[in-house]
């Protein structure tokens, strides 16, 4: 095994399976959630067709309660790198007022994510997206293949899912079938912070530790980042140094305590932590299996 | 994920660095249900710290819920996925675990064993480097080793670990070891192994899984986990010749045109020269252009882009080799596969094939024999079920280059796609090729069918009817010729009468019969096109697939499909033979429309409902088609269509 390191293979890897969906889909588009996979997925992709720019699109599904900084970031970025960004944000739940404190997150997940994920691949017709989900993530996508089909309905189904070999990669479709693609489908939590440190890739700041005005709900450290987070009669937020280890809508994501505002102390952390990463997403709290179900309704 | 390492807490930095050189090593668990591989993988998980407080908690309260092992944790819970099958309590299909040690980081395929066994491990296995074979030290090597043994084999895995389990209930005893470890040795001398490594463990206890065993002080080789973190694994394509497919042609500008792909053997340097296949054009590497900076060398496994001193014509699926150790090119080759589909396997019928970056169309041209992957006897076979594996030749509509599998995986191995259904029905590895294209040169044929067919004042092509039998085919393709008979064409009518008493006398009507009846029409109305013929077919082909292989051996324009279309119940009432009394009677076996499928053209030249015209009426109807789409007339002198505008 003398030759490519572990991250130089994972890195090869990744680039081949962009390569090649861009060869042979006729739409792609990369859904860019700007967390760190997203940003190391975004990286590799400036690799993968240089000098050219990547020959698709960014999608950002905007469920309206991102981070503010997520925003700023993703808007900051797409433009350095002189991509095209797509923003879309489900147009009914926008008129239905929905939102995780309103609706609780079942709901608005489903709604400003699932469904507005399908609404904005049909949009555009898209015939293939990039997601940066990891099999390393949860038990379920274990067996994940690197392009996963579904239905004109959007639907994953686990038994006709196509064998896939060597580097050999079938991503012909039948008429509305479309493809999610997961190139870093083998990397691990650690092998993305080590080649965020590596390469030096940008990533949003709310991954290290800083002063924000949090408040406990549930016994999770929910930031105060808008004015829409309720609070209860003579409530204030407290200033905590946290971080956060997975980044999504602000009322459903945990921070954590922390001291950590380099990546190598971020790093130190989490090879040193005892919870794993998905503890931070409230929407995971449900039962073991609930990966599989929202896979089938079309969340990834 | 508490590592190890020491390093960690006191200087991260240094444990960063010390870990960017890590290696990967990725491996497949192979052993029949109950062997103990979910346990084995979950200890290796466990022991490398790979699991967290949360999912310990988990696990634990999932293990007391299962009550597999008296309250204690049952590693194997940890290694489950899919709901459905949770409930099973099987896993199936393949699944990646990770994990990783101060030393290398690790993929392991984790492939269940039951009916499906085949198509999973080997899809598992395609992207590993070393496989665990485990045994049950209770019931030694059992017809289920040979078979994980002799797939381990046929993917090309070279590195071997058989993992005696379950020590532990067989009193530790080194007696039971050397016997099994003796048996073992025989047959894997046979199957070509070179490298195996026989180790005594307990998955369930700990037994040399990562601490040498207290229990077996009588072994003294590596635990499991110190032999995976330093076992040297010789890739093969290191060793190869330079190769790389071209995915993806990079046009940046005007000014750059560079060449992408992943090096698939061997290594190359600006100033190499090399040579682009199947065309054979020759060039110079000038950079190797990557976002980080020109390398001076890259690598197999390495994803780069080359661009070369001379503007010569490359495109995707073509492989970039260097001048000398060659690749073969030809159209034919001999190889195994592995069917993967409940669909088995129509030899005749094209499929797509997928080869590196190249796709073409491939058939089976000879099933040579299939081989039981118990006993690896070599038995006749007409078709491939799934999980069945063949010897075969494939024949290819165009030529490709490639290298024996043995050679390089990445040259000589590859998939067959449903054309249909486009999903993958198997998976093959190229052995020797039948035929060296790599010398022919094909002159300008002066004689060709255009010439053929100007001397006969006319334009060939092929009418193809299909329909029921007693549609009305014969009828009304007879009417057509005599029709353009009188228009003084030259044609021929090929149909059961003809064809079926003499060319294909041997064939029956099983689907695979069929299928090469309707291949062999189609060859033989190619050829009579290509001698400038008006071809008449008049045959039932029931199959979609036939008929769209029958077009597209001719030209664009050249093949008009025919649909004659009778509703069964009507084609049943007119019974002009009595065939479907008889069918339905039950002495007819495989009758089309009663006891085989008829497949509907989805969009043929030309339908003709019977119900609606005459026989008559439905040739001269074919016939003003045929003239409206300048299909009648003289052959044209070359220049007489040059566009005006
Ligand atoms: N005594 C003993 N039992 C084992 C060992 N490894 C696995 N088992 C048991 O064998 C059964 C099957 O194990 P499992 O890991 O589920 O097998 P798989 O079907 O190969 O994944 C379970 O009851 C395990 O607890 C071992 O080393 N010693």
């Amino acid at each position: 095994m003398q030759g490519l390191n572990n991250l130089q293979r994972l890195e090869a890897e990744s680039i081949h399976i962009m390569r090649e969906v861009v060869a042979e889909c006729d739409n792609p588009v990369m859904l860019y959630s700007i967390g760190k996979d997203s940003a190391v997925m975004l990286h590799l992709a400036m690799k993968a067709f240089y000098p050219s720019k990547p020959p698709f699109p960014l999608l950002h599904v905007d469920t309206t309660w991102k981070f503010r900084e997520m925003i700023t970031f993703r808007d900051q970025r797409s433009k350095e790198l002189g991509l095209e960004l797509l923003v879309y944000t489900n147009p009914d739940g926008i008129a239905q007022g929905i939102g995780p404190f309103s609706h609780g997150s079942a709901v608005h997940t489903d709604v400003m994510k699932t469904q507005a994920l399908r609404q904005a691949l049909d949009k555009w017709k898209f015939d293939a997206a990039f997601g940066g989900a990891r099999r390393d993530e949860e038990k379920s996508r274990a067996k994940e293949r690197v392009f996963s089909f579904r239905s004109a309905q959007h639907r994953w189904d686990p038994k006709q899912q196509r064998p896939e070999l060597w580097r050999l990669y079938n991503a012909r479709k039948n008429k509305g079938e479309n493809i999610r693609v997961f190139p870093l489908s083998n990397w691990t939590e650690l092998d993305v912070w080590q080649y965020i440190y590596l390469e030096s890739i940008p990533i949003v700041p709310l991954y290290f530790a800083a002063e924000r005005p949090v408040v406990s709900r549930d016994g999770t450290l929910i930031m105060v980042d808008d004015e829409r987070m309720p609070l209860e009669p003579g409530e204030k937020p407290d200033m905590k140094k946290v971080r956060f280890r997975t980044l999504g809508c602000y009322p459903l994501t945990g921070a954590i305590e922390s001291n950590a505002d380099t990546l190598p102390a971020v790093i130190q952390e989490i090879l040193l932590t005892k919870s794993s990463e998905r503890q931070g997403r409230v929407i995971d709290h449900d039962a073991a299996a609930s990966m599989e179900k929202k896979k089938q309704e079309g969340y990834f | 994920m508490a590592h190890v390492s020491d390093m960690i807490g006191k200087d991260i930095e240094a444990y960063l660095m010390a870990h960017q050189n890590k290696g990967l090593l990725r491996f497949i668990t192979c052993g029949s249900v109950d062997d103990g591989k979910s346990t084995l993988i979950g200890r290796l998980l466990y022991d490398s710290k790979m699991i967290f407080e949360d999912q310990l908690a988990a696990l634990e309260s999932d293990s007391e819920k299962a009550g597999t092992q008296g309250g204690k944790i049952d590693f194997a819970l940890l290694v489950d996925g899919l709901a459905a099958e949770r409930e099973q309590g099987i896993t199936i299909d393949v699944a990646y675990r990770f994990f990783s040690t101060d030393k290398r980081k690790f993929i392991v395929a984790d492939t269940p064993g039951h009916e499906q066994y085949t198509r999973n491990m080997i899809t598992g296995a395609s992207t590993t480097e070393l496989a665990v074979i485990l045994i049950d030290a209770r019931k030694g090597i059992l017809v289920q080793t040979r078979r994980h043994s002799y797939l381990t084999s046929l993917i090309g895995i070279r590195d071997v670990v058989l993992a005696v389990n379950k020590m532990d209930l067989v009193n530790y005893s080194q007696d039971v070891f050397d016997k099994i470890v003796a048996d073992y040795r025989l047959f894997a001398k046979q199957i070509g192994f070179e490298n195996v490594l026989a180790i005594p463990i307990s998955g369930l206890k700990g037994d040399n899984i990562t601490h040498a065993s207290t229990n077996m002080p009588w072994y003294g080789g590596p635990t499991l986990m110190t032999h995976l973190e330093t076992v040297e694994i010789a890739d093969r394509r290191h060793n190869a010749p330079f190769r790389m497919w071209v995915q993806w042609v990079n046009r940046s500008d005007m000014d750059f045109r560079g060449f992408s792909g992943q090096i698939a053997g061997g290594a190359v340097s600006p100033g190499d020269r090399i040579r682009a296949l199947p065309s054979g054009k020759e060039s110079r590497v000038a950079r190797i252009v990557t976002q980080d900076g020109d390398l001076h060398e890259a690598v197999a496994g390495q994803s780069v882009t080359l661009t070369f001193d001379d503007e010569i014509d490359i495109s995707r699926g073509d492989v970039i080799s260097g001048t000398t150790a060659l690749p073969g090119v030809a159209d034919q080759f001999n190889g195994t596969i592995v069917w993967m589909n409940d669909e088995h396997l129509l030899p005749g019928r094209p499929y797509w094939m997928k080869v590196g970056t190249k796709l073409v169309t491939a058939a089976v041209t000879d099933l040579k024999c299939k081989i039981n992957v118990n006993t690896l006897e070599r038995l006749a076979a007409k078709t491939l079920e799934l999980n069945e594996i063949g010897e075969v030749n494939v024949s290819l509509d165009r030529p490709i280059a490639f290298d024996p599998y043995e050679e390089n995986p990445d040259t000589g191995g590859f998939t067959l796609m449903d054309r249909i259904t486009n999903t993958t029905v198997a998976a093959g590895m190229i052995r020797f090729t039948l035929r060296r294209s790599q010398n022919i040169h094909w002159q300008a044929v002066d004689v060709n069918k255009q010439a053929r067919a100007s001397l006969k004042g006319q334009k060939a092509c092929v009418l193809w009817f299909t329909g029921l039998s007693g549609s009305g085919k014969s009828t009304i393709a007879n009417m057509v010729e005599k029709q353009l008979f009188a228009l003084g064409r030259h044609t021929y009518l090929l149909d059961g009468d003809n064809v079926r008493h003499g060319l294909n006398r041997d064939l029956g009507f099983v689907d695979t019969d069929r299928v090469e009846n309707i291949r062999r029409v189609g060859e033989v109305s190619k050829l009579m096109a290509d001698s400038g013929l008006i071809v008449m077919v008049s045959f039932i082909s029931p199959f979609k697939a036939e008929r769209r292989l029958a077009r597209s051996l001719l030209e664009p324009g050249e093949f008009v499909e025919i649909f004659v279309d009778t509703p069964l119940a009507e084609a049943e009432k007119r019974d002009p033979k009595g065939l479907y009394k008889k069918a339905r009677a039950g002495e007819i076996e495989n009758f089309t429309g009663i006891t085989s499928p008829y497949e509907t053209p989805e969009n043929p030249e030309i339908r003709i409902d019977t119900t609606k015209i005459s026989p008559p009426e439905a040739a001269v109807y074919i016939l003003n088609w045929l003239e409206d789409n300048g299909m009648l007339l003289g052959f044209r002198e070359p220049g007489d269509d040059t566009p005006t505008a």
